[in-house]
């Protein structure tokens, strides 16, 4: 049953990601513009010049014949050249990906355990004012961009208390500002289903068991309760990568931290367009790779899930 | 407190926040409305010499590093704000509503093939395919909101095929389908007309979210251009004179997120009215 469930996810997944790429593809063609003329042009090219780069480039070529190239070179790990530096693209990504990388799986964290305490608090203490003032935290979470609490944070924690720098990389304390950020507009999506289910668990007849056995409220909380809710939370955790990717552009842009962020930036300012098409593709393969590793997670975690339609 | 007073306490503060709300969102439209009467010499002129003024008598709410007045912009920055977030969601709306009524009414292989597309442009981060229409479309204020308006598609797709197809399990439509209604009669007086509530709800919902994106691509300066009023600019603008002005980028980021604050509550509360919680 297992086996079965897992292989259904996995070709749900590979239909997803092929259909991302080729929609990556089209929208590229569909782009106005020549993009050798643009690159040749200011440098004062001849048309001959122009033309043999377009024939180096295959773009003379029939689109089919182009879409087939793209996806060969794709699935060989070949994302394109960027047609304004002429490096391959997987170079330029590879390169810039660590530092957002870091700040999103901090910020993860931070999120996570945020959000897991403020759900879990806000649903056993229901309807007090605990719960009252843990899910406006939530709400206060999911509406605040977090250009503007970065710029909050900023404020406060460097110039103000000049606890933290403001901007850059390097150590672990150039992280803490972007990620509690990143990771408090997190929390809000995070809490408000965690709050849900653990509302709903408690209620559930298995608690009542086990509180009737005599088992102490802290262990029935830890044990019974948070893993019946784990499920949720890393389906939501896992939706939320999107999110969290989108997040992390602009949280590098407040903090002037290097990333995609702005490899992305300047590829749109400066219109090329095999980057942007490359950090598309990358971030919908991530995408895909992390839903479908919390779909077999949450289908380990409950055995129900596994017999459900797709 | 016995278990009974709690409820009714609750509804009560729940109904004030709602109404906080709705009268905020009241506040930035009307003040958006009557900009030029409350600004009358606009938002873009230049005094060198009040430059990076705190607030006080002689600037509400201060001026930013040209002189500029925060207030001021801020209100003729609604403007553009709130119309980039309108157009943003009426193209959500537009595109995402006829896919999912669609995809959910007709259900079957239909269903199927919508879907589909729909969760390969779900694969991409909602700002990274924002940010791709723009490298396609070019920078500016109408891109922008073209930009946000296509990612935010997909998702409301999903959501009015995720409704419409649970209106669809209804006694009621088997028996439209009986009487000889066509698809089409079904989808749009049957279906549409009872997932309406819900639909509407999340569309508000949604309107928040639009206004961050549309924003952030602003801040980022991927869609007006540089002096623009415009919250997310002037954010971005305000930015590199936190240390000496932050009011002039506190402000345009407080208008914006307690709109996008009374946008959710608003759209939270419809929610629960219409699940009759």
């Amino acid at each position: 049953m297992l086996a079965r469930y897992f292989v259904r996810r996995l070709l749900a997944a590979v239909s997803v990601l092929w259909l991302a790429v080729t929609l990556a593809f089209v929208a590229l063609q569909l782009t106005p513009g020549d993009p050798a003329q643009a690159l040749l042009a200011a440098s004062g090219a001849t048309p001959e010049e122009i033309a043999q780069r377009r024939a180096h480039l295959g773009l003379d070529d029939p689109a089919l014949i182009q879409y087939l190239r793209y996806v060969l070179d794709l699935a060989r790990g070949d994302l394109g050249q960027s047609w304004l530096q002429g490096r391959p693209v997987g170079q330029m990504i590879r390169e810039q990906l660590p530092p957002t990388l870091a700040l999103a799986i901090a910020a993860a964290g931070v999120g996570a355990t945020l959000g897991l305490i403020l759900g879990v608090v806000a649903a056993v203490h229901r309807s007090t004012w605990i719960d009252t003032m843990a899910t406006t935290v939530a709400v206060v979470g999911l509406a605040t961009p977090t250009y503007w609490s970065g710029l909050l944070a900023i404020l406060l924690f460097s110039l103000a208390l000049h606890w933290l720098p403001s901007a850059g990389e390097g150590d672990l304390r150039h992280l803490i500002l972007p990620a509690s950020v990143l990771g408090f507009a997190l929390s809000g999506s995070v809490a408000r289903v965690v709050r849900a289910r653990v509302a709903q668990v408690l209620r559930a007849p298995f608690i009542l068991v086990a509180e009737a056995k005599g088992l102490p409220p802290r262990h029935v909380l830890m044990s019974h309760v948070l893993r019946a809710s784990l499920g949720p939370a890393l389906a939501v955790l896992a939706l939320q990568f999107g999110f969290l990717l989108s997040g992390a552009v602009v949280t590098e842009s407040v903090f002037a931290r290097r990333g995609l962020g702005t490899l992305t930036v300047q590829a749109i300012l400066w219109r090329d367009l095999p980057v942007v098409r490359g950090i598309m593709v990358v971030a919908a393969l991530a995408f895909v790779l992390t839903s479908l590793a919390a779909d077999l997670a949450r289908g380990w975690l409950d055995p129900r899930l596994r017999e459900g339609p797709a | 407190m016995t278990a009974q007073q709690r409820p009714a306490r609750r509804s009560t503060l729940l109904q004030s926040v709602v109404l906080v709300s709705l009268g905020w969102l009241g506040l930035v439209v009307l003040g958006a409305a009557v900009a030029p009467l409350l600004a009358p010499s606009g938002p873009l002129i230049t005094d060198p010499p009040r430059a990076l003024l705190p607030p006080g008598p002689g600037g509400i709410l201060g001026t930013d590093f040209l002189g500029r007045s925060v207030g001021a912009r801020l209100v003729w920055g609604g403007r553009v704000t709130l119309t980039m977030g309108t157009l943003a969601l009426s193209l959500a709306v537009g595109l995402g509503l006829p896919i999912g009524l669609a995809a959910g009414s007709l259900a079957g292989w239909a269903d199927g093939v919508l879907m589909r597309f729909v969760d390969a442009l779900l694969a991409f981060p909602s700002l990274l395919l924002a940010m791709a229409v723009l490298a396609v479309l070019g920078t500016g204020v109408e891109a922008v909101a073209i930009a946000v308006g296509l990612a935010a598609a997909p998702a409301y797709a999903r959501v009015v095929r995720s409704v419409s197809l649970e209106v669809r399990a209804q006694p009621y439509i088997e028996a439209a389908r009986a009487v000889g209604c066509s698809h089409l009669r079904i989808a749009v007086r049957h279906i549409l007309a009872n997932a309406a509530p819900s639909l509407i709800a999340f569309a508000c919902a949604q309107l928040g979210w639009v206004l961050i994106m549309a924003a952030a691509l602003n801040f980022l300066g991927l869609g007006a251009p540089p002096g623009t009023p415009e919250w997310g600019m002037m954010l971005a603008e305000g930015r590199g004179y936190l240390r000496y002005a932050p009011w002039a980028s506190v402000f345009p980021g407080l208008a914006l997120t307690l709109t996008v604050l009374a946008a959710n509550l608003a759209a939270n509360a419809w929610q629960d009215a219409v699940e009759g919680v």
